[in-house]
This record gives structure tokens, C-alpha cells and sequence, in this order.
């Protein structure tokens, strides 16, 4: 069998992740939910400006506790189609549902392309932004825990200005791990960043967000190929989803690995093809 | 002391100095008469006898302009929360907030007189009429270009309205509000001194009108020096606080210079 790069805890052969196969110190933030996060069920999801058809006919289930990336090239519409799926606009048709039935609203944490750090708030104050901005009590020592999970506990008390990307990026990481909600929706919040940066923040993310289901949309096949269990390509005008491709094995992948330089290769060419000439 | 504090007293030290040589120079080469432009000596000697008017001239013109100055951005900062966040308001209020500022301060100046009186009242309006649209305008404007990343970041997490504006769009709108309060710090003290012309018992504009009328020329520059200061120092105070409130802001002066 292959070693998986810096896997350090199980390898179930399946991908598929419970927590229970987790050690225990990785289970921080993670609450009984995680063992059971609900899926996502996009229904016949169109948006369209006027006569302009930017996608329509969506139509994606995503199994509970997987990670799901979402892959296609520049303007497709990936970036309104996670604001759709996160409550922040409006589709034309369709609709958004969780798997259990319940409403979505509260359980969707969201990161964006940029870190989106407020400037006047410290980090350990950008991590617990959601408990301020709902008017509950701050919990100060989840947060402090969380930015050691990300290796940024010497840091808490500094601005995100006085950060680089990478570090601002694992801030980020931390606040979404504090919203502590069974799904994450992530919108290219890697792209920002240099390559090495970027595989080390990746693998964070991975490690940290395991049992969540997470949808990350992405522009890099390298990216969706490392993180994801499942991938999706959403191409064309109006944009469609293709069929859902499964990668085996548990992630974050090694970069090397031989499945993953193959996929990411097929992947590139189909994405290359599908460009308007 | 260390050399950047060091120079930054020096310098507007020298310059004050050049100035004063020169026009030191001016009187005596020209020889133009006192009562046309006094020597710098005949200035400081009126600034020393005349002491007491020009100290009480000065609490009364700073009362007005501060006073101004807090109305005004009291005023000021209401009016761009109401027209950002009230199409009704911004329909109604932006045509009055216009036409205030396209009837000139100086026409209005006898009319705010006649009403407030002499006292105090009417100088403070005409501070407040000048300074708030500075306020108004950068307040508004940051407000309304709040990033649209950081408000979608909120409602992910839930926040209602009111804390969306408590938290994100207020903070991220302080520096543009900062830049209005700036403004509006370097022109208060212009309404102040327009009303005391125009009628008043008190105060540096009050005290430049009686002397020029008695051809105290001197005493007229003695009150402009101490107004030129009390504006800059009023300017130094508000730039020095505002830059400890938004200590987060980037600051790219550093690298230009």
C-alpha cells in the first residue's frame, strides 16, 4: 500500500473518515455532529442576469463527512454558486437542501478567497468574531487552542497585518474551526498563496476539517486532486456539472502520489479542452 | 531626544525662523509703513501687550470652533448613517445637504447673526455649516464601500443588521471618516472667524476687525499669528488621535518617505 504523505493517524482503505478511527487529540472542536454531519443536496440549481444563463440543471448530492471539490476555470460561475449554496444569494431556480431535512443556515461555516480578517481586530479576536457578531460570550480558550492547531498560538494577540499570507490564511482556518459547524463551504481560499505555502495549508485544512463535509471549489487540479474524495468539474456556457469522479484513498494526498499526477494530468487536459478557443 | 522627534520640532522651527528673516528683510529694505506691514518686532511687542484680549479672544474662538467642530461631526456622521442606510432620507436629505454647501458661508454669515445673536450661538452654526459635509461626505462614502467579502463573512455567522454595522461596517468606515475629521478640523476655525466678523463682542476675528478699523496693524498680525496657531495645534491634536484609534490602518507615508 502506498504511504500517504504526512498521514500520521489511520488509513482507512475506503476514504471514508469517522471520527472514531481519529485520535483523540484531533477531535478538538469537533463535537458529537461530526461522527453524523448532514449532506448536501444541490436540486436543479439555475442562476441566470436577464437573458444571460451563467448555469442551470445543477444537480449534486454530497455525502455527509466527505470532501467534495468543486473544479472548473475562471468565471464559470463557481464563485455564485457557492454564495448560493452558503445563503448569500439567491439562485433563479432550484434549491439547496441538507441531507437530514433540517435548515441549512445555521450549521454553513464560509471562507472566502481572501482570508477576510478584520484589520482592526487581533487574531485570537478574529477567531471568536462569530461569537461577537451574534452577541454571545467569547470563548477565549477554545479560540487560543485552535490557533495552536494551526501552529499560530505565539501570535493571537497580533494584527493580521503584522502577518504573512500563509499565517493570515491559518487564521482563517482556526475562525471556521470556532464556528465548530458540520459543513464548510471554502471559495479557491488557497489561491492566494505560494505553492509550498499552499500544500502545507492544504494539508492543515484537511487534517483539521476531517468529518466535516466540506466543498472547496478550485481553479488548481493539483488542489482537487489532494484534498478532495470526490471531484466535479463545472464547465460550459451556461455551465453544467460533469459526472462526479472518485479518488480513493484518504487525504491530504502527497503530491507525488502516481493516482494523483495521473488525475491531475487527465484533469488539466479535459479543463484545457474546455476552453473556449 | 532622538533625531526623528528632533527634527520634527526643528523643522517647523527653521521654517518659522526663514519666514520671520524675510519678512523681516521685506520691511526693512522696502520701507513700506508700519501701518501697511509692521516689522516682526512691533508684532511680538503687540503680541506681549495685548496679551490679555488676545488670550481671552482665543478661549472664546476655540470654544466656538470646538464646539462646531462637535456638533458638526455629531451632525455630520447621523446624516451619512441615514442617508447610506435610508434611500427615503438619502432622496430628502441630499438636495438640502447640497444646497447647504452651494449658498457661500460668508452670504449666509449676517442672516445666522440676526437670529443667533451676537454671543457665541451663531459662530458655532457657521462652524457646524462648514464642517459637516466634509464629515457627511467621507463618512458616507466609506460606509457604503464596506468589503463585500467581510459582510458575507458576518452573515455566514449569523449577525443580525445592527451588529453587522456595530462590528464591520462602522469600523472598516473610520478611516474615511478620519480624513473627513481632518478637513473638518483645518476649516472650523474659518466659520468661527467669518461669524465674528460679521458681528460679535468677542474673539480674534472681533479683535482683527477693531484694529484694523483703529489701523493697529500690528495687533491685527499678533491676532492672526495666535490664530494660525491655535488652527495648527487644534490640527496637530486631532491628526495625533486619530492615528491612535486607527492604529490598524495601513500607513504608507513610512515607505514614501
Amino acid at each position: 500500500m502506498r504511504r500517504p504523505w504526512k498521514w500520521n493517524g489511520s488509513s482507512p482503505e475506503t476514504g471514508a473518515i469517522s471520527m472514531r478511527d481519529r485520535p483523540a487529540a484531533e477531535r478538538i472542536g469537533a463535537t458529537a455532529f461530526a461522527a453524523s454531519a448532514p449532506g448536501l443536496r444541490i436540486q436543479n440549481l439555475a442562476l441566470r442576469y436577464g437573458t444571460r444563463t451563467i448555469f442551470e440543471g445543477l444537480n449534486l448530492d454530497i455525502e455527509g463527512g466527505r470532501f467534495v471539490v468543486l473544479l472548473g476555470t475562471s468565471g464559470v460561475g463557481k464563485s455564485s454558486l457557492i454564495k448560493i449554496i452558503a445563503g448569500l444569494a439567491r439562485p433563479s431556480e432550484g434549491c439547496v437542501l441538507a441531507s437530514d431535512g433540517l435548515p441549512l443556515p445555521q450549521r454553513i461555516a464560509y471562507m472566502g478567497q481572501q482570508d477576510l480578517l478584520y484589520p482592526w481586530l487581533n487574531v485570537v479576536e478574529n477567531v471568536m468574531v462569530g461569537s461577537r457578531l451574534r452577541r454571545q460570550t467569547a470563548e477565549r480558550d477554545r479560540a487560543i487552542h485552535l490557533l495552536g492547531r494551526v501552529g499560530l498560538a505565539e501570535r493571537a494577540t497580533a494584527l493580521p497585518s503584522e502577518l504573512s499570507g500563509g499565517m493570515r490564511q491559518r487564521a482563517a482556518i482556526a475562525r471556521t474551526l470556532y464556528e465548530d459547524r458540520p459543513i464548510v463551504l471554502m471559495d479557491e481560499p488557497f489561491s492566494a498563496l505560494d505553492s509550498f505555502t499552499r500544500a502545507r495549508v492544504q494539508d492543515l485544512a484537511a487534517e483539521l476539517l476531517a468529518g466535516r463535509t466540506a466543498l472547496l471549489i478550485t481553479h488548481d487540479p493539483l488542489e482537487a486532486c489532494r484534498l478532495g474524495h470526490h471531484l466535479v468539474v463545472l464547465s460550459g456556457h451556461p455551465a453544467r456539472l460533469g459526472a462526479p469522479i472518485t479518488i480513493h484513498g484518504p487525504i491530504p494526498r502527497a503530491p507525488d502520489d502516481d493516482e494523483l499526477l495521473h488525475m491531475q494530468g487527465h484533469l488539466m487536459r479535459v479543463l484545457t479542452e474546455l476552453e473556449p478557443k | 531626544m532622538s533625531y526623528t522627534t528632533l527634527s520634527a520640532v526643528g523643522r517647523p522651527i527653521v521654517t518659522l525662523l526663514v519666514l520671520l528673516a524675510a519678512w523681516w528683510l521685506a520691511t526693512w529694505i522696502s520701507g513700506v509703513p508700519s501701518y501697511l506691514l509692521p516689522t516682526p518686532q512691533s508684532v511680538a511687542v503687540a503680541l506681549w501687550t495685548q496679551r490679555d484680549l488676545l488670550m481671552w479672544s482665543t478661549v472664546t474662538t476655540l470654544t466656538e470652533t470646538v464646539l462646531g467642530l462637535l456638533v458638526g461631526t455629531v451632525l455630520g456622521s447621523f446624516c451619512a448613517l441615514a442617508i447610506v442606510f435610508s434611500p427615503l432620507m438619502q432622496r430628502w436629505l441630499m438636495p438640502l445637504l447640497l444646497l447647504s454647501q452651494a449658498i457661500p458661508v460668508f452670504a449666509l454669515a449676517p442672516l445666522l447673526v440676526l437670529w443667533f445673536g451676537f454671543g457665541i450661538a451663531s459662530k458655532v452654526v457657521m462652524a457646524v455649516l462648514v464642517i459637516f459635509f466634509p464629515v457627511t461626505a467621507s463618512f458616507s462614502d466609506g460606509l457604503r464601500r464596506t468589503d463585500v467579502g467581510w459582510l458575507d463573512l458576518a452573515r455566514t455567522m449569523n449577525a443580525s443588521p445592527a451588529s453587522m454595522l456595530r462590528h464591520v461596517r462602522l469600523p472598516a468606515a473610520l478611516p474615511a471618516f478620519g480624513s473627513g475629521l481632518r478637513v473638518a478640523t483645518a476649516i472650523a476655525p474659518i466659520g468661527a472667524v467669518v461669524g465674528e466678523w460679521v458681528g460679535a463682542s468677542a474673539g480674534l476675528g472681533y479683535v482683527m476687525l477693531n484694529a484694523n478699523a483703529r489701523i493697529q496693524t500690528d495687533v491685527m498680525f499678533a491676532a492672526l499669528f495666535v490664530l494660525a496657531m491655535m488652527a495648527i495645534l487644534l490640527w496637530v491634536l486631532v491628526d495625533r488621535v486619530l492615528r491612535r484609534v486607527l492604529f490598524w490602518a495601513p500607513d504608507t507615508t513610512a515607505a514614501l518617505a
